[in-house]
């Protein structure tokens, strides 16, 4: 049965693949209508829909022609990296190579309807190939935008938790966003590596700008607070949102050892009294 | 002055016993074992009497774990050094050890800590109420 489909598919693929080529204007503008109807790619012009869907197309061709994926692959993935930042989603994507192969098979459908047995039989050979590149299409533009996504969390790690040095042995660390497991764990290890090189006693740590928290993060928190006093250094937790208090009190993460001070000011001035600086005006001083 | 071996001990410690003013500073060299932990203990109780002592520094940068029982003895030692008149500073506990402490719920109750030997210098002057001079340059204590 396969090997007499291959033959089959030996002799029909090259008449198809004509058949495409020679109806490429009409089939091409066909799709991208059908795009356009469906509402996808509507972050693009029509100008750039076209001009993809051009590419698309003699790729496309190009792939039932040869069999070989690969260039389709390098396309794919090309394509991906210039439409994932203009917000261009998965189903979309798949949508309009979808479209494109029903377009196609009408056309096939169109041009064999009077012999049934032969439209079968190009069917079978325009199947297979047709998936395999939808398949080819959505893997390559899913594989690229996980690994924008990677790229970009890898970034958001880096950039999360900034240790600054307000004054000689006081740090402060703000935190803005959420505050998931792995982001503790690195605040902890930052905080610790920031005690030592500033010589830090005191560490503000302000959670104003994070909406949320879970009972590992609150748990990690308090950990992060005894690590830091057994290098010798008091931190102070400040701008904990009223939802915050309500998570952490309903769960009963023991707060005993954690001194909290209601905002970032609050908190450097608290600091300060401890490291015994006074900031006065010098107008008072003055005077 | 390099401290000299507690008395009876079988194995050499690795650890070193300066006595400087009023403190006593130790610094553990290598990982010690529980038997060697419990010698140094009761050496620096006993040492803090003699001496009259009003604080111990321990060093323990150059270790690379504190498990529960050394934890514990340091904890006992805190506290029996304070009934002796002497309080106790743990200083250079390194990050990778304060967060191994803190997920194993080790905790040094009763005992003070700090960055460095500096810190912990001027920890124990907090503590003790003593001047640098006072407590760094004392010779004159033990005479009265």
């Amino acid at each position: 049965m396969m090997t007499e489909q291959a033959d089959m598919n030996g002799l029909l693929l090259p008449e198809l693949v004509a058949h495409l080529r020679e109806h490429r204007t009409a089939l091409r503008q066909e799709w991208a209508t059908r795009i356009t109807d469906a509402h996808l790619l509507s972050s693009m012009t029509a100008q750039e829909v076209f001009s993809e869907a051009t590419a698309v197309y003699d790729n496309y061709v190009e792939v039932l022609e040869t069999g070989s994926v690969e260039a389709l692959q390098h396309y794919a993935r090309d394509l991906s990296e210039r439409i994932i930042p203009r917000g261009v989603e998965t189903h979309e994507v798949v949508g309009i190579v979808l479209l494109l192969r029903d377009v196609l098979a009408r056309s096939l459908f169109e041009k064999y309807h009077q012999d049934f047995a032969l439209l079968n039989r190009v069917l079978d050979a325009y199947e297979p190939a047709a998936n395999r590149i939808a398949n080819t299409v959505a893997v390559s533009f899913v594989d690229q935008r996980e690994r924008v996504i990677r790229q970009q969390q890898d970034s958001i790690l880096e950039l999360s938790t900034p240790v600054l040095q307000v004054r000689e042995r006081l740090l402060i660390l703000p935190i803005i966003g959420v505050l998931d497991s792995p982001r503790a764990n690195q605040l902890t290890e930052q905080l610790l590596l920031g005690i030592r090189s500033h010589r830090a006693k005191v560490v503000v740590v302000d959670i104003t700008g994070v909406p949320d928290v879970d009972e590992a993060v609150a748990n990690s928190l308090v950990r992060t607070v005894d690590a830091s006093r057994l290098m010798g250094a008091d931190v102070i937790i400040t701008g904990l949102s009223a939802k915050i208090a309500q998570i952490l009190v309903t769960i009963g993460v023991d707060l005993n050892k954690v001194h909290t001070v209601g905002d970032l000011q609050g908190g450097i001035e608290e600091a300060e009294r401890r490291l015994g600086f006074q900031v006065t005006r010098i107008s008072d001083a003055r005077t | 002055m390099p401290g000299p071996e507690p008395p009876g001990a079988d194995r050499p410690l690795n650890v070193s016993i300066l006595t400087q003013g009023a403190y006593l500073i130790v610094s553990i060299h290598t990982a010690l074992d529980d038997s060697q932990m419990l010698q140094l203990r009761e050496h620096l109780i006993a040492q803090v009497g003699r001496q009259r002592s009003r604080g111990i520094i321990v060093d323990v940068a150059a270790l690379d774990v504190l498990d529960s029982f050394a934890t514990r003895t340091l904890t006992e030692l805190a506290e029996m050094a304070r009934l002796r008149g002497a309080e106790t500073v743990v200083v250079g506990i390194a990050p990778e050890i304060a967060v191994a402490m803190v997920r194993l719920s080790l905790q040094l109750n009763f005992v003070h800590t700090a960055l460095d030997l500096e810190e912990g210098l001027e920890l124990l002057g907090e503590l003790t109420g003593l001047s640098d001079r006072e407590a760094l340059v004392r010779g004159s204590r033990r005479a009265d």
